[in-house]
């Protein structure tokens, strides 16, 4: 199962990777390529076995609700591109499917 | 003890307690071993000389007044850009993070720290972990110490070659395929990466959270095994951080292994692997056997399928693990007239090949329509994994194997095709997948080329204590890390 | 008003979230606090800084377990969350940690009163994530569209958020107000979050479809967003089912969109028209590890789980026996039915006594002033004690009224007020039987009346010797005395 040109976009969209046509051209055959390998695992009959997302044995872990110290507001923004206010700055938010 | 750069971070422990050597002295030594080398090695992206002989000053000063903060207080260390140091840039290896300096310390630094260990800089590494030779970094080429024009392997690559070039007694590097382990084997060193859950990922710039995991690299296994446990336990900070306390990994290592059962994967083809390499594992066994331990087949059909499998996972997760390197609050920022474009120009500049490559492979894999055949299919083999490998432990004790099918192959060798870099990890990738621990040690030098060949042992999760038994009995009697053929020339 | 479903249906589900009101956020240890200047309750989790890990609140997942057993959910014995991946500025990490497919709780229901009388509206999930930072958009009318640039602010990024969802159980505008009541209520009385939604601790979004009765397909779902509070929810989903209704009639074509609601104007405007569906890309959070709740722990929540609003009425019609349109009143909010029961229990008499002073009068002083009950200056104590002085006959019913607008104003005791105006009833019998010994020789006639028999005139001879006494005189025992002078 290759990728098409339009997957390529879609998916540079949904990643937010402004790639040029070289760069996609590329792409398009290297995942294309990497995808045939991964694919052997479709060979494997997997009905039945339950997937592992964890590979370490463990539940529950949580914590106790106490408050902690923050940053300052300083540091919170010392390394920010842009900031106003006591707040990131961004350019115009374009909303967007994904 | 010779040359003090040689010193073995245990042999230094005792220098130091016996007042032979101080740790300001220890610490110019290896700023001056860097100072001599770096020209051409290039590990390091940051290094703090200054930094590493007030924290050994202030090391000298408590062994005086009788408050030394551990028995290795004073012996310096450099860790992999991928530990967030407070103060101090981290970038990951990757131009997105240029200049970024993090308000606060990873687990691993702080607990190195709190045992007086001074810091002596931050290593060159594969962008954001992703590669296995070091060419992948965003900044600079780290070369491998046995040979300027060949790679040190990677992603650990500055942990490894400054290790091997006796710029450090250790280092920190991380391993979420391979990376400690392959750079280890390529470079002559000793990589451990820890079962997962025992050490915490607090502070680990991520890759791949279900597989990424903090190690040392050393040029010695009780060494490996003093680093790891200075940093191991739970931390509250981490939740995926295993429940129990620091473990003893040094008591009884050198117990020896008689009676040890040692399994050989029969999945695990040689076609592929060098001759050279073959031939100094085949000894390795030899060797192991006539240490006493037994060598038995085990079958772990499911291995052939690690990279496949490791391919999918692992650019998933950092496909996400990535996303918030947007331009928004941290790092590089490009132009653009709308968060869309800024956020798309700031990541295709900040970025480079690999990291995308990984990025685009990951999304995909995620993608609607696709989850259930890639990245859900890729979950169920790791089941798989973790199966077949506690069937083998109920044979075996530990697993042998090479941890590279190949020396350290040329500059370029690999990079025209992304595939034949990625099939370079099928014997360390399973043990990422199953959660284990694995230990590459050096086991001779490979007849054909003269390169360093890693024998790889794989233990069964939290039982570490076996593999470094028995990785110290192996590395005691072949003497190769002590000898001279042991190091690079350089 | 409600719609009258003649050849027209409408489907309504709702999905809110709830601010949890823990000390700390979701998953980091920063405080939750409303306000404040901007960044200063972040730390490198809650700012998606390289390398932060989160680690789950267990109050936070306590208090979900607790919305869940309130909502009649099961229980997961397994639950995950899962990463929702995707971009925006004020989301620090471009996923937002949420659940999926193994929520914490699902599968319950909530009764409601509403237009079709006893409704059962399912909850398909109760689950639980963390909320976002908040943009403000300069350069133009505040919204994002004709904005120049947004500024970010994350002190909000991290602090837990339940989400609930309904089935799509619910049929007018009126029950959709009738079903977030309710839950406002229960998750009051839960104690597991402020439920304020003109501050954003409850969030109302909702799906509207309207079709033609009998049609086996559904309408296109129409989601509405922005309503404030609960009169908005009633009032935009009232706009849009006039709105679809209209659309049907007309033969127009519904498209399945996002509509904005509009407090001022009180209609809903489209805010994306092309029909889009996010890719996610939901995948099972790595950092965190799954979430088995024990049966110990399951259980002893289940034990500190208060009366829910159903039970406190029950009860009250009960216990007070109260019937179910004050019992309604009373129990609007959990504070006013808390502050009755004070009352009622510091009388200690018949509670319809007290019951009918709040309902008759206090009420009405309070919706005046436009407050709830709670929130006066009269404590439950002494709304007892008026009562108390009434029984006693220290002062009349009409005099009682003045000292309750008294109380209302000042909130000092009726016993202080009662002597400071000087409002005390007579009752001493000596100083009564002057006064009607007075009104007697000034009304010979109609004293005479009484005396032939005729004692529906005594009225008049009380009266007169109330104005006598400016009121103060007790009216019974005035009667009494005329009777006794005038009946020997």
């Amino acid at each position: 199962m290759g990728l098409d040109r339009k997957a390529v976009d879609h998916v540079a969209r949904l990643a937010r990777l402004d790639l040029s046509d070289a760069e996609r051209d590329r792409m398009q055959a290297e995942l294309t390529n990497i995808l045939e390998h991964a694919e052997r695992i479709q060979a494997l009959d997997l009905d039945g076995v339950e997937p592992t997302s964890h590979a370490v044995p463990i539940t529950n872990a949580m914590r106790p609700d106490e408050v902690k110290a923050s940053l300052t507001q300083v540091d919170a923004l010392a390394n920010a591109p842009a900031a106003e206010d006591g707040r990131f700055r961004v350019p115009r938010i374009i909303e967007d499917a994904g | 003890m010779g040359e003090l750069h040689w010193a073995s971070a245990t042999e230094l422990a005792r220098s130091l307690e016996t007042n032979e050597v101080s740790s300001v002295e220890i610490t110019q030594s290896l700023i001056d071993r860097a100072a001599a080398i770096e020209g051409e090695l290039q590990a390091y992206l940051l290094p703090t000389a200054d930094r590493a002989l007030t924290d050994a000053a202030a090391a000298d000063e408590r062994r005086a007044a009788g408050k030394s903060l551990s028995p290795y207080d004073g012996i310096p260390l450099a860790y992999k850009d991928l530990f967030v140091t407070k103060g101090i840039t981290s970038t990951s290896g990757s131009k997105i993070l240029a200049g970024y300096v993090p308000p606060y310390d990873a687990t691993v630094v702080a607990r190195c720290s709190e045992a007086g260990l001074p810091l002596l800089g931050k290593l060159n590494m594969d962008e954001f972990a992703m590669g296995s030779s070091g060419e992948n970094s965003g900044y600079q080429i780290t070369k491998n110490p046995w040979d300027f024009e060949r790679v040190p392997g990677g992603s650990s690559a500055g942990s490894a070659a400054l290790v091997a070039a006796g710029g450090a007694p250790w280092s920190w590097g991380t391993d979420t395929g391979g990376s400690i382990r392959q750079p280890a084997a390529l470079c002559g060193v000793v990589g451990v990466k820890p079962t997962y859950g025992l050490v915490s990922r607090y502070g680990m710039i991520a890759f791949a959270s279900s597989l990424d995991q903090a190690g040392p690299l050393t040029r010695s296994v009780r060494d490996a095994a003093a680093l790891l446990q200075i940093a191991a336990g739970h931390d509250p900070m981490d939740s995926t951080s295993i429940d129990q306390g620091a473990p003893d990994l040094l008591t009884g290592i050198d117990g020896g292994i008689a009676g040890m059962r040692i399994g050989l994967v029969k999945e695990f083809s040689t076609e592929g692997t060098d001759p050279g390499v073959r031939t100094r594992i085949e000894e390795a066994y030899t060797r192991l056997e006539k240490l006493g331990a037994s060598l038995e087949e085990v079958s772990l059909p499911s291995f052939e399928y690690g990279i496949s499998a490791y391919y999918l996972i692992a650019p998933a997760e950092c496909s996400a693990n990535l996303a918030r390197y947007d331009g928004v609050r941290y790092g590089l920022r490009s132009d653009g007239e709308d968060i869309i474009k800024m956020t798309s120009r700031t990541r295709a500049e900040g970025f480079g090949t690999e990291v995308k490559r990984r990025i685009m492979l990951g999304t995909y894999a995620l993608s609607a329509g696709y989850y259930d055949a890639y990245y859900g299919k890729a979950q169920k083999v790791r089941t798989l994994m973790i199966r077949d490998l506690a069937n083998a432990y109920s044979k075996v004790d530990l697993i042998a194997c090479p941890t590279s099918p190949t020396t350290a192959f040329k500059f370029g060798e690999k990079t025209a095709d992304p595939l034949s870099m990625y099939l370079s990890d099928i014997f360390t990738v399973p043990v990422n997948l199953a959660g284990n621990a694995g230990i590459s040690v050096p086991c001779g030098l490979s007849p054909d080329d003269g390169l360093p060949v890693g024998l790889q042992l794989i233990a069964k999760a939290l039982d570490e204590r076996t593999m470094f038994r028995a990785a110290y009995a192996f590395e005691q009697d072949l003497g190769f890390a002590s000898s001279d053929e042991g190091r690079p020339k350089l | 008003m409600t719609v009258t479903q003649d050849i027209y249906e409408t489907t309504v589900g709702l999905e809110m979230h709830v601010e949890l009101s823990t000390a700390s956020k979701m998953f980091c240890g920063c405080e939750v606090v409303f306000g404040g200047e901007p960044n200063t309750r972040t730390c490198p989790v809650c700012l998606g800084l390289p390398g932060s890990l989160p680690v789950a609140n267990e109050r936070a997942v306590e208090y979900t377990i607790k919305i869940g057993m309130a909502l009649n959910c099961q229980i997961a014995e397994h639950s995950l969350f899962h990463r929702k991946n995707y971009f925006y500025p004020d989301m620090p990490k471009n996923y937002q940690i949420s659940q999926y497919d193994l929520p914490l709780c699902y599968g319950g229901y909530v009764d409601i009163e509403g237009d079709f009388g006893r409704t059962r509206v399912g909850i398909t999930r109760v689950h639980l994530e963390e909320d976002t930072g908040k943009s403000i958009h300069i350069g133009g009318s505040g919204r994002i569209a004709d904005s120049d640039y947004s500024l970010e602010d994350f002190n909000r990024a991290g602090t837990p958020l339940v989400e609930i969802v309904s089935e799509p159980d619910i049929h007018s505008a009126e029950e959709a107000r009738a079903f977030v009541t309710e839950l406002r209520a229960i998750l009051e009385g839960l104690g597991v979050s402020d439920v304020r939604m003109e501050e954003g601790s409850l969030r109302v979004d909702a799906n509207i479809s309207v079709r033609r009765k009998g049609e086996t397909e559904h309408g296109a779902k129409v989601e509405v967003k922005n309503m404030n509070s609960v009169r908005s929810v009633a009032r935009a989903l009232e706009y849009e089912e006039r709105r679809q209704r209209k659309a049907l009639e007309s033969g127009e074509t519904l498209i399945q969109e996002t509509r904005h609601f509009d407090e001022k104007t009180g209609a809903t405007s489209s805010m994306r028209t092309k029909e889009y569906a996010f890719d996610y890309r939901y995948f099972p959070e790595p950092d965190l590890v799954p979430f088995e709740p024990s049966a110990e722990w399951v259980t002893s929540i289940r034990d500190s789980l208060p009366e829910s609003p159903a039970q406190r009425r029950a009860r009250f019609v009960d216990e007070y026996s109260l019937g179910e349109s004050d019992v309604g009143i009373l129990t609007a909010s959990v504070r006013t039915a808390d502050w009755f029961e004070a009352a009622a229990k510091a009388y200690e008499g018949d509670p319809k006594k007290v019951v009918n002073w709040i309902i008759a009068d206090l009420f009405g002083l309070v919706n005046e002033a436009g407050i709830q009950l709670h929130e006066s200056k009269i404590a439950p104590e002494q709304i007892a004690a008026l009562v108390r002085l009434v029984d006693s006959g220290a002062i009349s019913g009409k005099q009682a009224k003045l000292v309750l607008a008294d109380m209302f104003e000042t909130g000092d005791d009726p016993a202080e007020i009662t002597k400071r105006r000087g409002l005390e009833q007579v009752t001493d019998t000596a100083a009564i039987e002057s006064v009607v010994d007075e009104v007697i020789s000034e009304n010979p006639d109609a004293a005479d009346k009484v005396r032939a028999g005729n004692t529906g005139t005594i009225g008049f001879l009380v009266g007169q010797v109330m104005k006598k006494s400016r009121g103060q005189a007790n009216p019974q025992l005035v009667n009494e005395v005329l009777r006794t002078k005038l009946t020997s």
